[in-house]
């Protein structure tokens, strides 16, 4: 017997790696999302440092120093943080509420209409029902609650109830999965130990909960914060809802500055990624074992 | 379940409620507002139009050349969802078959383009696609597109894949089925519900795509959610009436598919995949 036949062939020792022909089956999607997701990203960011004129950084000196594009980044943290903060906070107790029912499954088709239809169809909608004489302020008038309608078109307010229409369910139907994998035991057990709804909500659902609120709010927020084309249709967007992805999209499609584009869209990025980096740090402090209530 | 009789909690209940109801109703609302409005002739400053009329749906489809861009949108839905079939099933079955180094950051690349929102990548791939030529095209838009959709696929696929007995597939290569073999003949048959409710969730969502197709598309490649962005956006041009016929048109393209889908899946699915799938 020769050597060569005592080592395992590449095929095999290859085999005991896990890459056999199964394994080769995610290659195709694999190379698609090298040449679709992973070069377009990196070639964005060597061309944001290649601007058409100036050093390297021109294109992010611009950004910082110009107010018109500047302001484009605290605008769209004054819109999508207050919303993510609504969402979440109205989520919570809603979704602790309706993992009891037991139609849950209307309730879930309905809210997820808004995230299928999508928000090019919910600002059109709003347009016609958020109006002066649309139904809501009609609605509101008939209760007394208003004597005159309230301007909820082409603001401010327009942007962010369009924000909480698609937000909500979003927040919401990802709140009820993390408050559905909490065992109800638990829960009964702090009752049988005499702890009150309150007590048992801060003391044992809450630090239960909080990871997989970090990451809603993570998802949430990223979400909130690309808003696109309700910023154009709802708000002002040559002002107080000009928001980043606005400055990024005419940089491109107005300018034809693709630079410009590309450094303003890294931009963008770097301010979710940073938000979400400083909620998981956060969240890394905090308690994450299981939330079963079998023995561990 | 615990049930509580106190009038604090009974109040606290009955306020989370009175939530939810506002939610649902202003949601409906909005809706139902679209759809009035579509069947109104004339209807300013009353709770209901003066009369009514399907005439703006005949308008509507002249006008927005309805018939070209439907026959445009299902074009490019069908052929995003066949191809992120094509590459995304094998690519869960691969995922959810075997381990193997580096298969955490393959995890990462396929679930980034879900959690990326996609007017973040958008602007950098319209970039590339520009400068390839390839954007206005119907290729350019369905390359897009599969950004997102492929990696859905594979997201919801994985845990279908791996609910089924691995012994089922070790029989059929006992009896000599090679990989392609084994595909076609033992895994397409028992994927074959899941890949259905895969592929539905998926056309749901291209044809509610509106970001990467609006970045990518050209004249002769525009999708209906985009046409009714321009049909909006121009508003004034046209009647408002026309423009709501336009969108109750789009809701019922994408409504028929989410309701043959719900038939088959929880509709929460559409959502909840990419969050769960994170905390893993």
């Amino acid at each position: 017997m020769s050597a060569a036949t005592l080592q395992p062939s590449l095929r095999d020792r290859l085999a005991n790696r896990g890459i056999d022909t199964v394994t080769l089956m995610a290659l195709p999607a694999l190379m698609f999302m090298l040449a679709l997701f992973v070069y377009p990203f990196a070639y964005g960011v060597w061309l944001s440092f290649t601007p058409k004129t100036g050093g390297a950084l021109a294109n992010y000196v611009r950004f910082f120093t110009e107010p018109f594009l500047a302001d484009t980044l605290p605008r769209t943290f004054w819109l999508a943080a207050p919303v993510t903060i609504v969402n979440l906070v109205v989520a919570v107790p809603t979704a602790l509420r309706m993992r009891l029912l037991s139609r849950q499954r209307l309730l879930t088709t309905i809210l997820v209409l808004p995230i299928t239809l999508g928000t090019v169809l919910v600002a059109e909608g709003l347009l016609t029902y958020l109006g002066p004489r649309g139904w809501l302020n009609r609605a509101l008038t008939m209760f007394g609650v208003i004597s005159h309608p309230l301007p909820l078109l082409h603001n401010y307010w327009g942007v962010a109830l369009s924000l909480i229409i698609t937000g909500f369910p979003f927040t919401f139907l990802l709140t009820l999965s993390y408050v559905s994998g909490i065992d109800p035991a638990l829960e009964n057990a702090a009752a049988t130990l005499g702890a009150g709804p309150r007590r048992r909500f801060w003391s044992i659902l809450f630090p239960l909960l909080l990871p997989g609120l970090a990451i809603t709010l993570c998802l949430s927020f990223v979400q909130a914060f690309s808003v696109f084309p309700s910023a154009i249709l709802l708000g002002a967007p040559a002002g107080p809802t000009r928001v980043i992805s606005i400055a990024a999209y005419q940089a491109a499609f107005e300018d034809y500055d693709y630079s410009m584009a590309s450094a303003i869209a890294i931009v963008m990025g770097l301010a979710q990624l940073a938000v979400v980096a400083l909620i998981l740090t956060a969240r890394g402090l905090l308690y994450r074992g299981p939330a079963g209530g079998g023995k561990g | 379940m615990l049930r509580q009789t106190s009038l604090s909690s009974r109040l606290w209940s009955f306020g989370v409620w009175t939530i939810m109801a506002l939610f649902v109703l202003n949601l409906i609302g909005l809706i139902a507002a679209v759809v009035t409005s579509s069947f109104a002739t004339r209807w300013l400053g009353t709770w209901l139009p003066a009369g009514w009329t399907t005439s703006w749906y005949l308008s509507a489809w002249s006008e927005f050349q309805l018939a070209q861009v439907l026959t445009v949108t299902f074009e490019i839905v069908l052929m995003v969802v066949a191809l992120s079939g094509i590459i995304g099933v094998p690519a869960a079955y691969a995922m959810a078959r075997r381990e193997f180094p580096g298969k955490r950051l393959v995890m990462l690349m396929f679930l980034a383009p879900l959690l990326v929102p996609p007017i973040t990548y958008g602007i950098p791939l319209a970039t590339v696609l520009y400068k390839t030529g390839l954007a206005g095209t119907m290729s350019g838009v369905v390359l897009a597109n599969l950004v997102p959709t492929a990696p859905f696929v594979i997201l919801v696929m994985i845990p279908y894949i791996e609910q089924i007995d691995p012994r089922i597939e070790a029989a059929a290569r006992v009896f000599g089925a090679d990989t392609p073999r084994l595909f076609a003949h033992v895994l397409l048959p028992l994927l074959a519900p899941g890949v259905l409710a895969a592929l539905l969730l998926a056309l749901v969502r291209t044809i509610a795509m509106f970001e990467l197709t609006f970045l990518t598309n050209g004249p002769t490649t525009q999708t209906l959610v985009v046409a009714l962005y321009y049909a909006v956006f121009a508003a004034g041009v046209r009647a408002v009436q026309s423009i709501d016929a336009m969108a109750v048109i789009y809701m019922a393209a994408s409504m028929i598919w989410f309701l043959i889908a719900l038939r088959f899946v929880n509709p929460t699915q559409i959502v909840a995949r990419a969050g769960k799938e994170r905390t893993r």
